[in-house]
């Protein structure tokens, strides 16, 4: 193979040629490197592309371990120690983590390189369509008009378009499955508490899960090795050790009960997203899985319920960007409330965070506010007990759900830019699993008649990500979706 | 419910941001069709329901009291806006 | 018609842990600004809170001292406000389940016994410190994150007094349990006080003043003393006392109202999502309820019961744990059967050496078996009480033992009386006008010519045997 080539593969493709001795770390970077700058600049994946340049792949090469010799591709929410990690936002403008997260020291020590440059994502996470990114939207690989989704949109697309091998995102209403299912990957948000939160920056602390997205299930099974386990940093970490996924790749659903709920074939859904996943459900029973219609009946409430919670959490979490300490700090010297401190905490966060950021933090502070707490918050935590029950109840009959990842292929660039509450609606599908804090994945299960990728996503109880990697896995090594390239 | 003006103020001075009128004007908008579309969980049933404020359950984590280094005060100050020595500057808090 | 005040007092201790409450920073005192922090403690961007194991055990052991239950389940609520001194504006407290609640302590005022009921007890973290300069303000982090206990009493004290006694006793109560020095002067306790007036005899309360910046427990008593007649003058004026925050000034000796544009309180505490609840067993908690040592209050009543000692005495033997360890040893090792020698001593010139040098008398380095053996030589007549004290000083300078500074020095007494003869026979001799003025029966002559054989002797003479003698010979003459 001509070494070129070497950014159509995928990790375990690559894994086997380095260990064959036909290709080397600095091979699959130098390939990479060229592919990036071939399609980046349509695509728009990565942010601070220039940081490129001072790649650690030379001190890399010597290295062993899992995934030596593998370049991994980041969002920029992810901290990473003296590369500059700033959720897209320009409050964060210039900051340097001075640590790691702990998913990047699990990287490092398996062997991976870290790439420079980090991947575009909504500001702070907030959004579906990684327009909301102080650099600008990144564009879907597989059309070029439209999103990839969000808010891991530079993760998902990185990898669709072949400038990544593997990518990590987070998700913390469906920011890893939406885009995956967008750009036609594999994407997973493991078990809250499966992988430490340790260097992410916070958006919604209960809900936020780092996780793979990558070109393949076997790929998704690999970085999970690597990243998941007990972090003696998180206290919301799970003190278990987690199981070798690999072993999770068995072709074989025979007898796998799979519930599917009528709740997520929703009213206004896309009829051809419909369409293709029945064809993926009848696809997966002709390899021996049972299924059956199942109901969650408080899912109707998922959407403002989540709303609640991850605005209140992220006000919260956003409250520390404030020109003190890192990031922007205001020029603005009109006074205007009479004290320059408090002049300076209001021009610097009213410069630095975009429309979005602001509405989710004004909505989250109402949540809160005096007066409110016991009809908002109170009472979406209250309603998160009911979406937990339901799926608590729905997993003594089924092993896990399979439904459409979302209700749309992948929406044109600016379509919902100005209407936040339906942008905010294309993650009713997702968003409950983040509410009951169970491992979710999306993989593609077919294309629309205008080629726009469809996800199927698949939930089981906490702590069963094996579950879905066999069933994915075997639907996967069954269906021809996961070998389709876009066309750049 | 209807939110007013006053209390997006309000709201925003809570959060320390600050907005231009056009703007104000346009969030209270946004946030009053989203808080409408919100104010469905008022039909849930939620009568003996327990809140949900931590998904996992009790672990009981600890930390033993053992000290590790701390950062360097380069590392520390590296990203400081502005600076004086070892200190962080702000504008004077009491005026 | 007469008010009776009604406050409430807010106590914070910062507890003795090696590292932050959250994170493994070290918390020594009075280290270069910014140099015990981290990540987690300066709130950056991605950092989780882990709790300290050591704090939460000390906040547990402190609660039960003051008979607070501990609740089984222990939660943390952020609490939000902007300040620069507060790196994430965001302070990990508790909100609605304190570690524990529902205590007292009892004070004992004007000769009776007072109980003031303990509201809760909750853990926190510290904020840093601010150094205001002409045109900005520097921020230093190094307290950041430290463990505060903030025990908060029920509005069951009644004046500046009752303030103070309760103060004394809490401090005197966690010092005991070794979580906190509750030092004020270097800020490991602080207090802040509500204060509001109501016509004696009603229940309902008035406004309340929430008195800032006191510094010493004096301070506190002085405050609330200037406050409440500031409130009577407002109320007997006919206006409205306002409520308010107000400073003490120390200089001036009274309260200066902050004039601050109060924001409306809205700190939208919420459960801190970082940190998944404690659950407490009943086998923990009475672990930790073992390690409480035998608190002031019944030790004293066991110094008056098994020593002998006066109330007064007691109490005063056993305001500070490691005073009353060494009270307790010295009585113990000493043989004889009146244990007030011992206290004398304790509390006369050993506590003087201590107020000298501004320490406690734990501090001075003086054994128990050290001390007795000074008080035996006093005792025995060995060494008069004045040469005594003198032994002590030098024992606590050079940290020899009395019999050898005594030896060293050559302070013994002389009570040999063949060796004092000659000394008096010397003196009668010389002083033939003295000696007959106490023939002629003047008592004042006796003195004079003791003080003489004194001074022929230089102080060793033990001035008892030479009065004997001397009254022997005069008589005989």
């Amino acid at each position: 193979m001509i070494p070129m080539d070497h950014y159509r593969s995928t990790a375990h493709e690559l894994l086997e040629k380095i260990s064959a001795g036909q290709a080397s770390a600095r091979d699959i970077e130098e390939s990479l490197k060229a592919r990036i700058s071939q399609t980046d600049p349509r695509v728009k994946a990565y942010v601070r592309l220039a940081e490129q340049n001072s790649s650690d792949c030379a001190g890399v090469a010597t290295k062993s371990g899992p995934l030596a010799g593998i370049p991994i591709a980041v969002k920029d929410n992810i901290c990473t120690e003296g590369i500059e990690t700033g959720c897209c936002s320009k409050i964060l403008g210039g900051f340097k983590p001075p640590y790691d997260a702990t998913v990047i020291t699990r990287l490092r020590a398996a062997g991976a390189s870290i790439i420079p440059s980090k991947l575009n994502m909504d500001e702070f996470a907030f959004g579906s369509s990684t327009e909301n990114s102080c650099f600008g939207p990144t564009h879907n690989p597989w059309d070029l008009g439209r999103v990839p989704g969000g808010s891991s949109g530079g993760s998902a697309a990185a990898v669709a378009a072949d400038e990544a091998i593997m990518a990590l995102g987070s998700d913390t209403g469906g920011s890893i499955r939406q885009p995956a299912a967008f750009c036609g990957v594999v994407g997973l948000k493991p078990t809250y508490g499966r992988v430490s939160r340790y260097g992410l920056i916070a958006f919604a602390s209960s809900l936020d899960q780092i996780g793979p997205l990558t070109k393949d299930v076997h790929d998704a099974c690999l970085l999970m090795n690597v990243i998941a386990g007990p972090d003696p940093m998180d206290s919301t970490s799970c003190s278990s050790q987690p199981p070798d996924y690999t072993r999770s790749l068995v072709q074989d659903v025979k007898g796998l009960s799979i519930g599917i709920p009528k709740e997520y074939f929703v009213e206004g859904m896309d009829p051809e997203v419909k369409e293709i996943v029945r064809e993926a459900i009848k696809k997966i029973e002709s390899l021996g899985a049972k299924t059956k219609e199942v109901s969650l009946p408080h899912t109707q409430y998922a959407v403002p319920v989540y709303y609640i919670i991850a605005t209140a959490e992220a006000s919260s979490n956003l409250a520390r960007f404030d020109g003190v300490q890192y990031g922007l700090r205001s020029s603005d010297k009109r006074q205007i409330t009479g004290s320059k401190l408090i002049d300076m905490y209001k021009h610097t966060r009213g410069e630095g965070f975009g429309p979005e950021a602001k509405r989710r933090i004004l909505l989250g502070t109402f949540a809160l506010s005096h007066g409110y707490y016991d009809a908002y918050y109170l009472r979406a935590l209250k309603v998160r007990t009911l979406i937990w029950r339901d799926f608590k109840n729905v997993f003594e009959e089924c092993d896990c759900l399979l439904t459409p990842t979302t209700p749309t292929p992948a929406f044109n660039i600016g379509e919902k830019t100005d209407d936040p509450l339906q942008m905010y609606l294309s993650d009713v599908l997702t968003i409950s699993a983040n509410l009951a804090g169970i491992p979710a994945i999306s993989i593609p299960c077919g294309f629309t008649r205008a080629g726009l990728p469809v996800g199927m996503q698949m939930l089981a109880p906490a702590f069963k990500e094996e579950t879905l990697f066999k069933a994915a896995f075997t639907y996967e090594q069954a269906t021809p979706w996961h070998t389709m390239k876009p066309k750049l | 419910m209807s939110l007013s003006k006053e209390t997006v103020e309000y709201v925003a001075n809570l959060s320390r941001i600050e907005l231009a009128k056009e703007e104000l004007e346009k969030i209270s908008k946004q946030l009053e069709s989203i808080i409408g579309f919100i104010d469905a969980l008022r039909s849930a049933d939620v009568t003996d329901v327990e809140p949900t404020d931590h998904i996992v359950p009790v672990n009981n984590r600890l930390r033993s009291d053992e000290p590790r280094g701390s950062l360097p005060i380069e590392k520390t100050l590296a990203n400081a806006p502005h600076k004086d020595g070892r200190f962080f500057v702000v504008p004077k808090v009491i005026e | 018609m007469n008010y009776e005040p009604v406050i409430g007092l807010e106590v914070h201790v910062q507890l003795k842990t090696k590292t932050k409450v959250f994170c493994a920073c070290p918390t020594e005192f009075g280290k270069e600004p910014n140099s015990q922090v981290c990540p987690v403690c300066l709130g950056f961007p991605g950092s989780l809170p882990v709790l300290n194991k050591t704090a939460l055990e000390y906040a547990a052991k402190a609660g039960l001292a003051l008979n607070c239950t501990v609740q089984k389940y222990t939660k943390f609520d952020r609490k939000h406000y902007y300040y620069p001194d507060l790196p994430k504006n965001i302070q990990i407290s508790q909100y609605d389940l304190p570690i524990s609640k529902d205590g007292y302590l009892d004070i004992e005022i004007g000769g009776r016994t007072k109980r003031i009921r303990i509201k809760r007890a909750h853990l926190e973290e510290d904020a840093g410190k601010l150094v205001h300069h002409e045109n900005a303000s520097l921020v230093d982090y190094n307290r950041t994150g430290q463990p505060l206990l903030e025990i908060v009493s029920e509005p069951d004290i009644n004046s500046p007094e009752e303030a103070y006694e309760y103060l004394t006793s809490l401090k005197s109560i966690i010092q005991y349990t070794g979580v906190s020095d509750c030092d004020m002067e270097k800020g490991t306790l602080r207090c802040d006080a509500n204060i509001s007036l109501r016509p004696a005899g009603t229940k309902g309360l008035g406004v309340k003043s929430e008195l800032k910046n006191l510094n010493s427990f004096k301070a506190v008593r002085e405050a609330l003393t200037y406050e409440i007649e500031r409130h009577e003058q407002v109320i007997t004026g006919g206006e409205q006392v306002v409520q308010e925050t107000r400073l003490w000034d120390e200089k001036t000796g009274r309260t200066i109202s902050m004039r601050t544009k109060e924001e409306a309180k809205d700190y939208r505490y919420f459960p801190e999502p970082d940190l998944p609840p404690f659950e407490w067993t009943e086998e923990l908690i009475e672990t930790i309820r073992k390690t409480i040592p035998e608190l002031p209050k019944a030790r004293a009543m066991r110094f008056m019961k098994e020593y002998g000692l006066q109330e007064a005495d007691a109490k005063q033997l056993t305001c500070s744990m490691q005073a009353a360890d060494l009270a307790e040893k010295t009585m113990r090792a000493y043989p004889g059967a009146n244990k007030k020698t011992v206290v004398n001593w304790l509390i006369g010139p050993l506590a003087s050496e201590a107020n000298a040098r501004s320490l406690q008398w734990h501090e001075l380095g003086i054994k128990p078996e050290d001390l007795v053996e000074l008080i035996g030589y006093v005792d025995s007549r060995q060494i008069s009480n004045l040469a005594a004290k003198a032994v002590l000083t030098e024992m606590i300078d050079t940290r020899r033992t009395a019999g050898l500074i005594i030896k060293d020095k050559n302070l013994a007494q002389i009570s040999d009386e063949s060796s004092i003869e000659k000394d008096v026979a010397a003196v009668i001799a010389e002083n033939p006008k003295v000696v007959e003025d106490f023939k002629s029966g003047k008592s004042n002559a006796l003195m004079f010519l003791v003080g003489q054989v004194m001074k022929k002797t230089k102080g060793k003479a033990n001035p008892q045997v030479v009065g004997d003698i001397l009254k022997r010979r005069l008589q005989n003459a």
